[in-house]
C-alpha cells in the first residue's frame, strides 16, 4: 500500500471520539511550527537592535551587529518551511503575483520583501558601508571585489556622507521598530485569523507573537553573543548580559501574561468549543503546554533572571546560568509555537474528538527538513560575521 | 543652501526602480490572461471546472432503451429511485452498450445497505428488514423483485 | 561623488531656479504617487457583479428522509475521482446517536459509503438520525477568503470550486472550513472538495449525490428563483444551517436538523 495511506490508516487507529473523515491526516506540520518560530526569531533580535540605536542603550552596543546578522540570517531562511511544507512549490511565485487582497498570507510575500530589503539589508548596508569601502581598499583579489560590490559602487567616505549613513540608518531603525511589530503580528494572525478553529481565532494571538518573538529574540542573541565571544577567545561582559537579562525578563513577564490572559478569557466564557479545548490542554498538550513552555520556558527562566539580578559572586556561574536561561527560553517559545500549530490541529471541528500527529523523519515535511532550515541560518549566520565581521569595522567616534 | 541628495540614496533608488520594474514586467508575463475576468480568480477555471467526463448518466438516459424497467418501477415503492442508485455509474454502458455491461448487485448484503433496520431510520421512510431474522439463507430477489419490490415471485 | 562635489561649489541659485526644482519635485512626486496608486490598483482585481441571469445555486438535505445508505458518498467517490481510502470525502453521511443518559455517540464508518451497522442497543436510544455533510457553498466563505493565490473561488452562480491549475497547496483553505469539507487530494496534491458536481449541472445533469438519493433527501436549486422548488421548500419548513453564529454564509438549509450537530 501507499506509504502514505498506511501512515494514515494508522493514525486513524488512534482516532479518539468523532473527527470529520477529512481530519485524519495534520494539514500543517512540523515546517509551520518552524516557521512563525523563525520569523520570531528575527523580529526579536531585530528589535533588541533597535533599543541600542533608538533608545540609545550603549550598554547593548556590542550586540548591535550581531544582533542585526542574526536577525538577517534567519530572515534569509525563513520564507523556506513555508515553501518546502506546499504540495505545490513550484507555483509559490503566484503569492506575488496575484496576491488575493482579502487572504491574511497572500501579503506575507509583501511584508517580507519590505522587511528583507526595505528594513534589515538597508539598515546593515548603512551601517558597515564605510567599513565595506575601506575594506574594499585594504583587500586583494576577490575579497576586494565582493566589498566593491556589496558597497554598490559607492565609495564616497566624506564625513558629510557617512554622516547620512548614519542618518539614514536612524530612519530605517525607526522604520524598522513597527516594521517588526508588523512582521510577526501579522503572522500571529494568520492563525488569530481563522474563525473555524477556536483554539486561534483570537484577536490576542498576533500581540502574543510578538511578545512571544521578543522572548526568542532576544535569548538568541544573548546566546550568540556569548558563543561568538567564547568562539574568538574574548571575555563575555558580564553586563551586557544584565542587560540583556533585564529586558527578557520585563518582555518575558509581558508574554506571560498575555497567554495567561488569553487562556484565562477562553476558561471564563467557556463557549462552545470550551470542553474540547479543555480535554485538549489537560491531554495532548500537556508535557508541551504546562512542562516545555510554562515550567522549562517561563517559570524556571524568570525566577533565574530574579535570581541573577541579585546574586553577583561567581561571574562564572552567573554566565553559564545566562546561557542555560537563553536556552531554555528558546525550548519554550518553540514549544509555544508547537502548541499553537500543532495543538490546534488535534482535535476536531466537530468539537467531538481528536486525532493524533506522528511526525515522520524524512521527506520534504519531515524532522529532518525542519532541523535542516534550523541549522542552516547558524551556518549563514557564520558566514556573515566572517564577511562582515563586527568587531573590525570602522569606529566612528559619535 | 543647495539641494543635496546623497549618493546613498540615489544608487539605492535606482536599485530599487530596477527591482520594482523587474518585479512588473515579471509580473506582466506570469499572470494568467483570463485572471481577473469574473473576480480573483482564472476565469479560464469556469471551463476547466466544467470539463470533467460524467459517470453517472442520470436515470433519463436509461430509460431511452429500457422503456420497460421505467414502466415496471413507476408502478411500485422503488418508482422514485434512479436506476443508478443500485447498477451504479452507467455512462460508460450508454455510450458502449455492446462490451461495457451494468452492475447488477444482489445479496442480502446490497439490499441491506438501504433496508437494514436501524435506530436512525425513519420508520415511515423505508421497509427495514433485521438481515438476522427475515427469511435466513435466502436471497432477497428470490421473492422480491427489484424494480416491483411487491409483485413477489412465489 | 559627482553630486556631493557639486555641493562644495559655490555658485548662486537665483530664486527662479529654485521655484523650477521645487515644481520638478512635486510633479516627479505627483507622478511617482499615482503611478504606485496605479499598480497598487493592479494587484487587487476588483469583483466583478453578480450575473442576474445566471441561477445562484441552494441545498437543501431533509435529514427526516435520509436513511444512512451511503449511495451518496459512494456515487460522489465514483463520480469525482476521489480516491476510496477513508480519508477524503466530498460529502459523508454521519449517524448521531443521542442516549437515554444523554451522551451523544457520532459515527460515520468509511464516511457511511458501507451503510451503518446499529451500534447502540435500541433501549439505550434516546433518539437517533443521520446527516449527509457536504460543502455548504457559503455565499461569506471562510475558505475563498482565506485563498492567498485566488485558486479558490465562488462561481457566477454561488459555487464555491477550486482551480487545479492554480493551487499552491498552502492548506489554509483546509484549516479554514469550519465544516471540514476539504482535503488534499492525494493523488492532484490539490486542495478538493464538492464541485456541487460543477461538470454535471453544466451538462443539465443533477450532482451525483442526488442522482442516486434513494429517498430525495437532497435537493439543490436556484435561490434567485422565487418559483423553484427549493424556495418554496424553504418557506414551508423551518431550516437550519450549521454554525450560525460563523457567518459563514452557509446555502447548505438542513431541514429537521438537532441541536447536537455540529
Amino acid at each position: 500500500m501507499d506509504p502514505h495511506f498506511q501512515h494514515l490508516y494508522d493514525i486513524l487507529a488512534h482516532a479518539q471520539g468523532y473527527i470529520f473523515p477529512n481530519e485524519i491526516d495534520l494539514q500543517w506540520g512540523i515546517l509551520i511550527v518552524v516557521y512563525p518560530f523563525i520569523t520570531g526569531l528575527v523580529a526579536g533580535a531585530f528589535i533588541l537592535a533597535s533599543l541600542e540605536r533608538v533608545f540609545k542603550v550603549k550598554i547593548l552596543k556590542p550586540t548591535y551587529q550581531i544582533a542585526l546578522l542574526t536577525a538577517l540570517s534567519f530572515l534569509l531562511v525563513a520564507t523556506m518551511p513555508l515553501i518546502s511544507h506546499l504540495s505545490q512549490p513550484q507555483r509559490a511565485y503566484e503569492i506575488m503575483i496575484t496576491p488575493h487582497s482579502s487572504s491574511a498570507m497572500a501579503i506575507f510575500g509583501f511584508v517580507y520583501l519590505w522587511y528583507l530589503a526595505v528594513v534589515l539589508l538597508l539598515e546593515i548596508w548603512f551601517d558597515y558601508r564605510h567599513s565595506m569601502v575601506v575594506w574594499s581598499n585594504e583587500k586583494k583579489g576577490v575579497m576586494k571585489w565582493i566589498y566593491k560590490i556589496l558597497t554598490l559602487g559607492v565609495n564616497d567616505i566624506s564625513p558629510r556622507t557617512i554622516h547620512w549613513d548614519r542618518k539614514l540608518g536612524y530612519i530605517i531603525t525607526i522604520v524598522g521598530i513597527p516594521s517588526a511589530f508588523i512582521l510577526h503580528g501579522y503572522v500571529g494572525f494568520i492563525f488569530g485569523s481563522l474563525k473555524a478553529n477556536p483554539w486561534w481565532s483570537s484577536p490576542l494571538i498576533p500581540i502574543i507573537f510578538l511578545f512571544s518573538a521578543m522572548v526568542s529574540g532576544i535569548a538568541l542573541v544573548m546566546l550568540v553573543y556569548m558563543i561568538v565571544s567564547y568562539l574568538r577567545k574574548k571575555a563575555i561582559d558580564l553586563n551586557v548580559l544584565d542587560a540583556i537579562g533585564k529586558y527578557l525578563f520585563f518582555i518575558l513577564i509581558l508574554d506571560f501574561t498575555l497567554e495567561s490572559l488569553d487562556q484565562i478569557h477562553r476558561i471564563y466564557e467557556a463557549e462552545e468549543s470550551f470542553e474540547i479545548i479543555k480535554l485538549l490542554v489537560s491531554g495532548k498538550l500537556y508535557l508541551t503546554l504546562f512542562v516545555a513552555q510554562g515550567l522549562i520556558g517561563t517559570i524556571i527562566p524568570l525566577i533565574t533572571l530574579v535570581f541573577l539580578q541579585f546574586y553577583k559572586h561567581k561571574i562564572k556561574l552567573q554566565k553559564t546560568m545566562y546561557f542555560i536561561v537563553s536556552v531554555l527560553v528558546l525550548i519554550g517559545v518553540y514549544s509555544m509555537r508547537w502548541n499553537v500549530v500543532i495543538g490546534g490541529q488535534l482535535f476536531s471541528k466537530s468539537f467531538s474528538g481528536f486525532t493524533s500527529f506522528k511526525v515522520g523523519l524524512i521527506g520534504l515535511d519531515g524532522t529532518l527538513m525542519a532541523v535542516f532550515w534550523l541549522v542552516l541560518p547558524i551556518g549563514i549566520l557564520a558566514f556573515l560575521l566572517w564577511l562582515l565581521p563586527p568587531w573590525k569595522m570602522v569606529k566612528e567616534e559619535d | 543652501m543647495k539641494f543635496y541628495i546623497p549618493p546613498q540614496i540615489t544608487r539605492l533608488a535606482l536599485a530599487f526602480a530596477i527591482f520594482i520594474t523587474l518585479f512588473l514586467v515579471l509580473r506582466h508575463f506570469l499572470v494568467p490572461k483570463t485572471f481577473g475576468e469574473y473576480g480573483h480568480y482564472r476565469g479560464a477555471s469556469l471551463i476547466d471546472n466544467a470539463q470533467p467526463e460524467i459517470h453517472y448518466a442520470g436515470q433519463q438516459a436509461c430509460f431511452k432503451c429500457h422503456q420497460d424497467i421505467e414502466d415496471k418501477k413507476a408502478q411500485d415503492v422503488h418508482s422514485e429511485i434512479h436506476c443508478e442508485t443500485c447498477h451504479g455509474p452507467g455512462e460508460k454502458h450508454v455510450v458502449l452498450s455492446k462490451t461495457e455491461k451494468i452492475l447488477k448487485p444482489a445479496g442480502r448484503e446490497f439490499c441491506g445497505s438501504c433496508h437494514v433496520i436501524n435506530a436512525g431510520k425513519q420508520k415511515s421512510m423505508i421497509n427495514q428488514i433485521d438481515l438476522n431474522k427475515h427469511n435466513i439463507g435466502k436471497n432477497c430477489i428470490e421473492c422480491h423483485n427489484p424494480h416491483q419490490p411487491w409483485e413477489m415471485k412465489k | 561623488m559627482s553630486q556631493s562635489t557639486s555641493t562644495m561649489g559655490n555658485e548662486k541659485i537665483n530664486t527662479s531656479r529654485r521655484k523650477f526644482l521645487k515644481t520638478a519635485v512635486t510633479l516627479a512626486g505627483a507622478t511617482i504617487g499615482y503611478t504606485w496608486l496605479k499598480s497598487s490598483q493592479i494587484l487587487l482585481f476588483a469583483a466583478k457583479p453578480k450575473d442576474e441571469n445566471l441561477p445562484w445555486y441552494g441545498l437543501v438535505i431533509d435529514i427526516q428522509k435520509c436513511i444512512g445508505c451511503g449511495n451518496c458518498a459512494k456515487a460522489c467517490k465514483n463520480e469525482n475521482d476521489v480516491p476510496i481510502e477513508p480519508f477524503f470525502f466530498r460529502t459523508w453521511v454521519e449517524q448521531y446517536t443521542v442516549k437515554n443518559d444523554g451522551s451523544v455517540n457520532i459515527v460515520s464508518p468509511n464516511g457511511g459509503i458501507n451503510g451503518f451497522e446499529q451500534t447502540v442497543p435500541t433501549e439505550d436510544i434516546f433518539k437517533s438520525f443521520f446527516v449527509p455533510k457536504m460543502c455548504n457553498h457559503c455565499s461569506k466563505s471562510p475558505c475563498t477568503q482565506v485563498c492567498p493565490v485566488g485558486a479558490t473561488f465562488e462561481s457566477p452562480e454561488g459555487v464555491v470550486l477550486i482551480d487545479e491549475k492554480y493551487c499552491i497547496g498552502c492548506r489554509y483553505c483546509v484549516q479554514a472550513c469550519p465544516y471540514g469539507c476539504r482535503f488534499i487530494h492525494p493523488v492532484k496534491k490539490v486542495a478538493n472538495k464538492c464541485t456541487l458536481c460543477y461538470h454535471r449541472l453544466k451538462k443539465g445533469l443533477e450532482p451525483a449525490c442526488m442522482e442516486t438519493c434513494p429517498t430525495g433527501a437532497r435537493m439543490y436549486g436556484n435561490l434567485r428563483d422565487k418559483n423553484s422548488d427549493l424556495v418554496k421548500f424553504l418557506k414551508e419548513h423551518t431550516t437550519l444551517v450549521l454554525r450560525p453564529h460563523l457567518n459563514t454564509g452557509s446555502k447548505l438549509y438542513y431541514n429537521g436538523l438537532s441541536s447536537e450537530v455540529r
